[in-house]
């Protein structure tokens, strides 16, 4: 076991000192900045880095002296001062405290005062508002205003679990590649609200500079104005639980033309669900299409199977919700029922009534009631759930 | 005084032997003893479940754990290392110190000062019982919120946390009993003539991580039950639903979070110029210096804790304000750090291995420092923020500005408390050991946050794979080093070459006045100080 590790070991430096010299461009600071804030946060960075490091080069510098120096072994004898005894000394020790007030309110504050004042100013010139929500652990992106408004879509982790697992070769984009990328026109100033249906998390993407908290019940908010176009990738930054580290953030930054042509991409997709919904289903189709649903949104925590990750999160299989009644005689919702729960959420499992649509809605929970083992029999139409609304 | 007459003295006790004589006895060298040896068991049960975390870091994908299971590891690793090892080291070198170091037979509070180190081992019980109790099939394991129980994941949160609450308010009452003790014992039982600008570094420097900790631990145990009646009885301090804002919690939690990284350095800060003095051989520098400097940590401490969360979105103005006040704690510190190198400065040095880790400290402790300045910039915060960056900087403060002026001590003190000299030569290979794998651990992480990797995450993207493996194996050196620590320290205590009673030449202060080890009541007949 040890030998084991302690091979594995030598071998994983010997590769990074092999991939370190053949990746000549390996990422010493961030990456490069593709907003203005991360630009300015780029300059501070390497400001500030350069300014600490010559104070610690030189103080050093000064340690270095005095240890081969001042050494007994080479006979010097101590001093015996034990502060400055003449005015000019008095001056000179004052010397290296007015530099540090200089560094520290002048050559580091001043830009940092501008810098906040650019970061805190999402409102002036925003050219559209996009609302962005985390929760347990996707996020979900919703356009406010302007031509996309309307537009909301969940963004899942893609990476499959058996790339986790180390059953599969891990791909290019392992952990930071989703299903559905935000996408932004590039050059535009977007205002960015944040906020989460369950605990913290921090939407962040390295190459924008900008990092807040989406903090359940507030918002809060930031913005990004991408000048190149591209593919960012980011993670959630603030711990969230178990799955914390498989929410990335994929946002593509296109021009006003492809931006046009996917938001009327996005348009009639929206216009075809809102159909299906009027439409009826048949009960395979339902199954066929929630479990898809189920795989992407309620595997995470109710496991592939829906044998569930007791106590926190409970099994669906033999479920007494999940086979349960869904509406009572009257045609009324039960409280604590199925869909109750899948729509409106209690506790630990989050409300799924803004983040999915009818037909998902209905689809997941024919398959609910119908797979994993449970064999119920009926059938949710999407246009029930569409009532509800 | 010489050690028969102190001898003398001991056979007027009636002392209990075994196991007795530990768990009752209100003796300061005792109690320190226990501090220390606690101290020294909980840094590596801390050290081992992050050598595991390391383990699962060293190459992506999920190869040894659940990501449950390592969100508990990172927060108790944290807690154990921050409130088992850090501040015991602190408050054991306080009780074994601080009465010698001022000429007093013994602390003010001895049976409180029992009962304070006493609700320790209950509080480590409580905080890792979790995970054996998960083993049996009972809650899912310990707190994984990390070590600063954000709500509302912590109201989420699983049995861990309530474990790890009640952990906490034991700690808080340990940590004020025994601040209580300090500051009673500082101002009442000073040697005749030790004014208190006489005082030695040591004193001054508990004296104020004493009133930090009275201060700011009834915040948290405040703040911690309020997310214990959130997450029972039905209240909602923390929750927007019912009125209540999570962002209070961190607000609580950092008013005493900050502090408490100054709670844990301050008795260092206090130690450090007596040894760099002892083996300059040359006075203090800038003893007054030091004494304001130190106040003026203290009372910056207070009001900085905002600069832990600038991503959480505030307004400007407050922005501002915690950015500014947090750079000028850079004032202060930079005299210390002044008086530091000018107390070695045209000394007449030699590098016994407390000196080697005195000197490496300073150096690691700047980078600590420095790159703590960078982090008060709210604008590259944004970056640094929760990245790797930031674990590397406050390992800096913490391992190398904490744990490596702790061992300084140990190496400083151990032939005075057991009246041996340990071997110098493992001592030495210790500290090379230490210094060079602390940095090829910590180093490499620094550019894992530039490039982007969130902290916390028990599985990243590739391009994080080579600085993660290089750390990893660092890590285990570091780790495995610190046997030898352990086996010096051990072999030290039961045996090798006696120790004189001032045991370094350029030694100065009450402590080295007495035999080595001291007797059971240190001073029976006060010293004057002249």
């Amino acid at each position: 076991m040890v030998m084991q590790f302690l091979k594995k070991a030598g071998l994983g430096v010997m590769l990074a000192m092999i991939s370190l010299a053949a990746h000549a461009q390996y990422t010493w600071n961030f990456p490069m900045p593709a907003t203005p804030m991360a630009a300015d946060t780029l300059h501070v960075h390497n400001k500030f880095m350069v300014i600490v490091m010559i104070i610690f080069l030189i103080v050093l510098g000064i340690m270095i002296y005095s240890i081969f120096n001042h050494r007994k072994s080479k006979g010097h004898e101590a001093a015996t001062f034990t502060g400055p005894s003449t005015k000019s000394q008095v001056v000179w020790t004052l010397v290296p405290f007015a530099i540090l007030l200089y560094i520290d309110f002048v050559l580091m504050g001043i830009p940092a005062y501008h810098s906040i004042v650019m970061m805190e100013d999402t409102k002036t010139n925003a050219d559209m508002v996009i609302k962005v929500t985390g929760s347990q652990w996707r996020w979900q992106y919703e356009y406010l205003d302007g031509e996309a408004q309307g537009i909301k879509f969940v963004s899942n982790l893609t990476t499959p679990q058996d790339q986790i697992d180390n059953q599969a070769e891990k791909g290019k984009d392992y952990l930071l590649e989703v299903d559905n990328h935000l996408v932004l026109p590039v050059g535009k100033k977007v205002r960015v609200l944040l906020t989460a249906t369950d605990v913290i998390h921090n939407w962040w993407v390295p190459a924008f500079g900008s990092a807040r908290d989406a903090i359940p019940g507030f918002l809060r908010e930031t913005w990004v104005r991408v000048d190149v176009p591209g593919t960012y990738r980011g993670q959630c930054k603030e711990l969230c639980g178990k799955g914390h580290g498989f929410m990335p953030v994929v946002v593509d930054a296109v021009s006003a033309e492809d931006y046009a042509k996917w938001v009327a991409d996005q348009k009639t997709k929206l216009a075809a669900a809102s159909a299906g919904a009027d439409k009826t289903w048949t009960k395979e189709e339902l199954v066929a299409h929630g479990k898809e649903v189920y795989v992407k949104n309620c595997a995470v925590c109710h496991q592939a199977e829906g044998q569930g990750l007791p106590p926190t999160f409970p099994a669906l299989h033999g479920s007494k919700i999940a086979t349960g009644p869904i509406f009572d005689a009257e045609g009324k919702l039960v409280k604590d029922g199925h869909l109750d729960r899948v729509f409106n959420g209690k506790g630990v499992m989050p409300a799924w009534k803004n983040v999915l649509n009818d037909t998902d809605i209905a689809a997941v929970i024919t398959f609910e009631r119908n797979g994993l083992g449970n064999a119920v029999g009926d059938v949710l139409q999407p246009a029930q759930v569409k009532a509800l609304r | 005084m010489s050690s028969t007459t102190a001898a003398h003295h001991d056979e007027h006790h009636d002392h209990p032997t075994g196991i007795m004589r530990w768990l009752t006895t209100t003796n300061h060298k005792d109690i320190g003893t226990m501090y220390l040896t606690f101290s020294l068991i909980m840094f590596l049960v801390g050290g081992a479940m992050i050598l595991a975390v390391r383990a699962e870091l060293f190459q992506p994908g999920l190869q040894l754990m659940k990501p449950e299971f390592y969100n508990q590891l990172i927060g108790v690793h944290a807690l154990v290392m921050i409130f088992a090892a850090l501040m015991p080291a602190a408050t054991g070198f306080a009780n074994w110190m601080l009465p010698l170091q001022i000429g007093a037979p013994d602390m003010a509070l001895p049976r409180l000062n029992n009962w304070g180190f006493w609700l320790l081992p209950p509080a480590a019980i409580l905080l890792t019982l979790p995970f054996t109790l998960a083993l049996f099939g009972i809650g899912d394991g310990a707190i994984a919120t990390g070590w600063t129980f954000y709500a509302p994941l912590s109201i989420q949160g699983g049995m861990g946390v309530d474990f790890a609450i009640f952990s906490v308010h034991l700690l808080g009452v340990s940590s004020v009993l025994g601040s209580i003790n300090v500051i009673v014992t500082i101002l009442n039982m000073r040697a005749p003539g030790m004014t208190l600008m006489k005082m030695p570094m040591f004193a001054w420097a508990w004296l104020v991580t004493a009133f930090l900790l009275i201060a700011t631990i009834p915040v948290l145990a405040g703040a911690v039950t309020m997310l214990l009646t959130d997450r029972h009885f039905g209240t909602h301090f923390f929750d927007a639903a019912g009125g209540g804002d999570p962002i209070l919690f961190q607000h609580l939690f950092w008013f005493f979070g900050h502090p408490e990284v100054y709670i844990v350095l301050l008795p260092i800060w206090g130690f450090m110029p007596q040894i760099l003095q002892t083996f300059s051989r040359k006075p203090m520098y800038g003893y007054k210096a030091q004494v304001v400097s130190l106040w003026a940590i203290g009372a910056l401490a207070l009001v900085v804790w905002a600069h832990h969360f600038f991503t959480v979105g505030m307004p400007v103005p407050a922005l501002l304000y915690f950015m500014y006040s947090t750079m000028a704690i850079s004032l202060p510190l930079a005299v210390l750090f002044f008086c530091w190198i000018a107390t070695i400065w045209k000394g007449s040095l030699s590098f016994e291995t407390p000196m080697l880790f005195a000197t490496g400290w300073i150096v690691l402790f700047g980078i600590g420092g420095l790159t703590g300045l960078v982090l008060a910039d709210v604008a590259a915060d944004a970056q640094y923020h929760h990245s790797y960056f930031v674990v590397a900087h406050f390992h800096y403060t913490l391992f190398a500005g904490g744990m490596m002026g702790v061992m300084s001590g140990v190496y400083y003190w151990l032939p005075k408390m057991t009246g041996h000299m340990f071997n110098e030569r493992l001592g030495k290979l210790h500290f090379w050991l230490t210094a060079i794998s602390f940095n090829l651990t910590f180093i490499p992480q620094f550019f894992l946050g530039l490039a982007g990797m969130p902290r916390r995450i028990p599985d990243y993207a590739l391009q994080f794979a080579e600085f993660n493996a290089i750390s990893t194996v660092a890590a285990f050196v570091l780790g495995l080093s610190q046997l030898i620590f352990v086996y010096n320290i051990v072999s030290c205590a039961r045996g090798g070459k006696k120790a004189t009673d001032r045991v370094w030449e350029g030694a100065e202060g009450l402590e080295w006045t007495l035999p080595s080890p001291p007797p059971y009541h240190s001073f029976t007949e006060q010293p004057i100080v002249k």
